[in-house]
């Protein structure tokens, strides 16, 4: 079955230069830092203390709220402290992370597994998947509990599993596909299973063959599974532009894939609640690419979650200096600013670029040739955007759609003049949270004058009632008095 | 802490520079052909024109304060300045090609603030200042006359052509076939009988008529064009949007009265129509930027070119017709826009969307 | 020329009247622009415009004589709300807003003097008479009324900090500034 065009997109170098390296575990280092916040929500809240002994997969922050994910111990050992670590965000500011020192001897938490997850009713799924801490790991991280519940709650008759990996360089969904083919299908069924059994197709890009091979295969035994490939073109793999070229219908602005009956979860999530469900594992590692031209070994790793990044460079082995660390793909993943930081439940790759490989072009004037609105996968003008954004028109740049861009770079990328028009929709997204959070504050602190002025001006009325009161007591003292004295000395008056 | 930069961190193939650098190389074949034709003087002007462009680009950059190296590296002058070249007759003194240069570098392009900024293609202004300016010089056409030919002239005496002027003008002119047909048609021949001594398809393709540079090869410059489309430095909307109004136009009137309007063939090969859909009329800065815009463009700049060259003043009207949508262009950009994702889109829009889906 | 006389007299007269007509029935009334932009403002009534309190302020940013960015504890957002308000033009790049602050207590001094909560009009200082005071940093506006009050210096105003959750990504710098590092890095190998 042919797909729905969509527009725009770019087609950059693939470089998937490790699609053909096997998955390799990596030994579990001496120390693991659990940031507290890894995943789209509320961060989720320590249940341990420093001090106390874990075991492999415990429990050790629960998430809190309604958004959130818990956070299970990847090793055993024992609870160093909770600490502020840099965050794995370009800022490297600190976030609360937890210590975890492992003792090198693997004992596993006990787990529960149920027999069979098709005997599971939709709800205990879900609650399955939120108990083992499963996220969306195509980057997104969004509790995949809270995404299940959305999708049993409305109406849900299609689920996309994407396999596109539209980034370069990635090729982690593309090598679960092909070594634990049967794994990623039980998920799969799974995550059917949990929406009762929708209409599921596997989008996978055509640059994997051999993956839409082996997964085209293991969808036979299924009635309402099945593999389409989709054209190998950036950003293929965003929700919105998916969904459009499986549907033809547009999630429109402003409203959630789940309100047109459409969920999406990436092969990586599926892998995971595969595990979550039937193993009763949760979720303390993922896969990860790394690549870069400064790596010695590139390949697809199979991580402990919170191995501090430096340790995993170090293990695959740096050629030169990285001129740049990204977390994620070349595309839209965050460059951090050193490698001290942890690998996280969203970190799909970890790419050392060299000086060579990045782009570090230098800014022509815009030479307006439409380039960019080409690009756009979402249709909009981003050279308008950014010539107001330079001058911060914040408001005219959202009246031409600044909230509907998906940041996929990819007018940044086919520029060009080099300009950082991501950059400038990251910057103008990001003024518009602080308005809206200044907006907050401004309305609390009204509230709070006036609360005060109401309080005072009761206040001084009591107090002028209170005074009133004791004029009047005084007075009527002194009356008394006067009567008493009048009383007590008759005579003199008289 | 030092912020690493955002997101993408890889870039695509092209750069200004490399654009730049796409459509000299696709100018060149055409150019050489049109320089084959015209010998020395036209080769000493289309030097003097380019390299007066590249040098008012620095001038004018030092005098804004702007590092003047690297952006005569982004080669948008000599862009400029050889599109000029070759809307000029080519045996025009030096000074006609001095003075274009300074018209197109200050008055169109740094005036209005340098590259990107400014309103209207710079090559066309200057053309246009200079026609009506110096109307004798710019409409002194001569026959080709190919290197190796006997009528070809030596180095000295085409230096001397492009330094001091032509000697004996009548001698040598010749009448361009649009400029001929215009003058005969007013005064009340039929068209079959002009284009009898005048056309030939064939010539007009290969480029051995007279005109400017760039209004020879017609053959030459569509594939110049063809491999920007290629390359995707271009794209198909306004040369295609362009070609085709100006055929279609030509289909019908010729239709109707074939002794006074040309047929779409002759249309097509006649003038710099070639030059202008491939070079001039897809100049990045003045055309709009949305797909749909440049259809609109490129339509619009058809008709003008049909309106002028066959109701106008001139016989040939492509700068006139680029200048006036370029004027347009700021409206254009601002009412054809894409329609964003997930958004209604006009009522147009949606009807279309509708008989898509079926 | 009894003609023009009469012509223009009539045309006068006429004109006039569809003046005076126009003036009565097409008037507009009163621009309550004073009291928009006194909702705007953060009415905390600190003086730091230099005015004596928002109502004031306001009158004078009404009337063309007070900057945009007067109000220090109204920030950024502030400016972009009263340029929306008055439809005029704020070119960021040279507005001289100071970064915001809020107050904080410095506890080795505080001798608990309670002035500086009861001086406060949006009560995030919390603490009690002979207690070490402290500054809610999500109620301060940085109104600096407190540290007007403080008899040991005790109350500073520091800048916001940042973290995570108000980290923002900055803007790009204009080309040409871009470009002069660059350049001069070129130049200097």
């Amino acid at each position: 079955m042919a797909g729905f065009p969509i527009r725009g997109g770019v087609h950059p170098e693939e470089r998937k230069l490790t699609s053909d390296i096997t998955i390799m575990r990596v030994p579990t280092p001496g120390r693991l830092i659990l940031p507290l916040k890894q995943h789209i929500g509320a961060p989720a809240k320590p249940c341990r203390v420093p001090g106390e002994i874990v075991y492999k997969g415990a429990l050790v922050a629960r998430g809190q709220g309604n958004v959130s994910a818990h956070i299970h111990a990847p090793c055993s050992g024992y609870v160093e402290d909770i600490i502020d670590w840099p965050a794995p965000h370009p800022s490297g500011l600190p976030t609360k992370a937890m210590v975890v020192i492992n003792d090198g001897r693997e004992i596993r938490e006990d787990v529960s597994v149920p027999v069979n997850p098709f005997y599971l009713r939709p709800e205990v799924i879900a609650e399955r998947v939120a108990q083992s801490g499963v996220v969306g790991l195509g980057g997104a991280t969004f509790p995949a509990a809270v995404k299940l519940t959305l999708g049993q709650s409305h109406r849900t008759p299609v689920l996309i599993i994407n396999g596109c990996e539209c980034e370069p360089y990635l090729t982690c969904d593309d090598r679960l596909m092909q070594e634990r083919t049967q794994d990623v299908m039980g998920g799969i069924s799974i995550l059917a299973q949990a929406l009762n059994g929708p209409e599921t197709i596997i989008a996978i890009e055509e640059n994997k063959p051999e993956a839409i091979r082996l997964m085209h295969k293991a969808a036979e035994k299924f009635g309402n599974i099945r593999v389409m490939p989709v054209p190998t073109r950036y950003p293929m793999g965003s929700e919105k532009q998916l969904i459009e070229f499986i549907t033809g219908r547009q999630v429109p602005a402003g409203k959630l894939s789940a309100d047109i009956g459409v969920m999406l979860h990436n092969i990586a999530t599926a892998y995971a609640v595969n595990r979550a469900v039937r193993e009763g594992k949760p979720l303390t590692t993922r896969i990860v690419t790394v690549a870069g031209e400064a790596i010695v070994r590139p390949g697809n790793y199979e991580i402990p979650l919170g191995m501090l990044i430096s340790d995993l460079l170090e293990f695959c082995g740096l050629k030169e200096d990285p001129a740049r660390i990204v977390m994620g793909g070349p595309m839209m993943g965050q460059a951090i600013p050193h490698a001290g930081i942890p690998v996280t439940k969203g970190c799909n790759g970890v790419l050392a670029m060299s000086a060579a490989e990045v782009a570090r072009r230098v800014e022509h004037p815009c030479i307006r040739c439409g380039t960019c609105v080409d690009a756009c996968p979402m249709g909009l003008s981003p050279l308008t955007m950014a010539r107001l954004l330079m001058r911060d028109k914040l408001d005219a740049a959202v009246d031409i759609g600044l909230k509907d861009c998906i940041l996929c770079g990819s007018c940044s990328f086919a520029c060009p003049s080099g300009i950082p028009l991501a950059h400038y929709f990251n910057y103008g997204k990001g003024e518009l949270v602080s308005r809206a959070q200044q907006k907050q504050k401004d309305d609390e602190i009204k509230r709070l004058i006036l609360g005060r002025q109401v309080r005072m001006e009761r206040q001084e009325k009591e107090r002028e009632e209170a005074m009133a009161r004791r004029k009047a007591e005084i007075a009527a003292r002194k009356a008394a008095q006067a009567a008493a004295e009048q009383a007590d000395k008759p005579m003199e008056v008289a | 802490m030092i912020i690493p930069p955002s997101s993408p961190h890889i870039a695509g193939p092209n750069s200004v520079q490399t654009v730049m650098l796409m459509v000299l190389l696709a100018l060149l074949p055409g150019t050489m052909s049109g320089i084959y034709q015209f010998g020395w003087p036209a080769l000493f002007l289309f030097l003097i024109t380019s390299a007066s462009a590249v040098a008012f680009e620095a001038t004018c950059l030092k005098i804004a304060g702007k590092p003047v190296s690297f952006f005569c590296m982004d080669l948008s002058a000599l862009v400029t300045g050889w599109l000029l070249a070759m809307t000029l007759p080519p045996w025009a003194p030096w000074w006609i090609g001095v003075l274009g240069s300074f018209c197109a570098i200050v008055i169109g392009k740094h005036v209005f603030g340098g590259l990107g900024q400014n309103l209207f293609n710079p090559a066309m202004l200057a053309r246009t200042i200079l026609l009506v300016s110096f109307p004798l010089e710019m409409t002194t056409w001569i026959a080709p006359r190919p290197f190796g030919t006997p009528q070809s002239l030596d180095v000295s005496a085409g230096w001397s052509i492009t330094a001091n002027g032509i000697p004996n003008l009548d001698a040598v002119s010749s009448a361009s076939v649009l400029g001929h047909v215009r003058t005969e048609i007013g005064m009340g021949h039929q068209l079959p009988d002009i284009l009898v001594s005048m056309y030939d398809p064939v010539a007009s393709a290969v480029g051995s008529i007279s005109g400017s540079l760039g209004e020879t090869s017609a053959v030459l410059f569509l594939l110049g064009g063809l491999f920007l489309m290629a390359k995707k430095i271009i794209s198909w909307h306004i040369p295609v949007a362009l070609l085709g109004s100006v055929a279609v136009l030509a289909a019908i009137f010729h239709l109707i009265d074939p002794l006074r309007y040309g047929d779409p063939l002759f249309h097509l090969l006649s003038g710099g129509l070639m030059l202008g859909a491939f070079f001039i009329a897809t100049d990045p800065v003045t055309s709009p930027v949305s797909s749909m815009g440049k259809i609109v463009f490129g339509a619009g700049c058809g008709l003008l070119l049909f309106i002028i060259r066959n109701w106008g003043g001139y016989p040939e009207g492509m700068a006139f017709a680029v200048l006036l949508m370029n004027a347009a262009t700021p409206l254009i950009d601002h009412y054809i826009k894409p329609r964003i994702y997930g958004h209604e889109g006009s009522a147009i829009g949606r009807y279309f969307r509708q008989l898509k889906r079926g | 020329m009894l003609e023009g006389i009469f012509t223009l007299t009539i045309l006068g007269l006429s004109l006039g009247l569809f003046l005076g007509l126009a003036a009565r029935y097409l008037k507009v009334g009163a621009d309550p622009i004073v009291e928009d932009i006194t909702a705007m403002l953060p009415g905390s009534n600190c003086g730091q415009c230099g005015f004596a309190g928002c109502g004031q302020a306001a009158e004078a940013v009404a009337g063309g004589t007070a900057s945009l960015d007067m109000c220090p504890p109204g920030g950024k957002s502030l400016v972009e709300s009263l340029a929306a308000r008055l439809g005029v033009d704020w070119d960021f790049s040279n507005s001289t807003a100071s970064e915001p602050s809020v107050a904080f207590v410095e506890e080795a001094t505080c001798i608990g003097c309670a002035r500086c909560f009861k001086a406060c009009p949006t009560d995030a200082i919390v603490g009690a008479p002979k207690q070490i005071h402290a500054v809610l940093n999500s109620a301060c506006n940085g109104c600096r009324l407190c540290v007007d009050v403080c008899p040991t210096e005790c109350l500073q105003m520091i800048e916001v900090q940042t973290t995570l959750e108000n980290w923002r990504w900055h803007k790009p710098l204009p080309q040409l500034a871009q470009l002069r590092p660059v350049l001069a890095r070129a130049q200097a190998a």
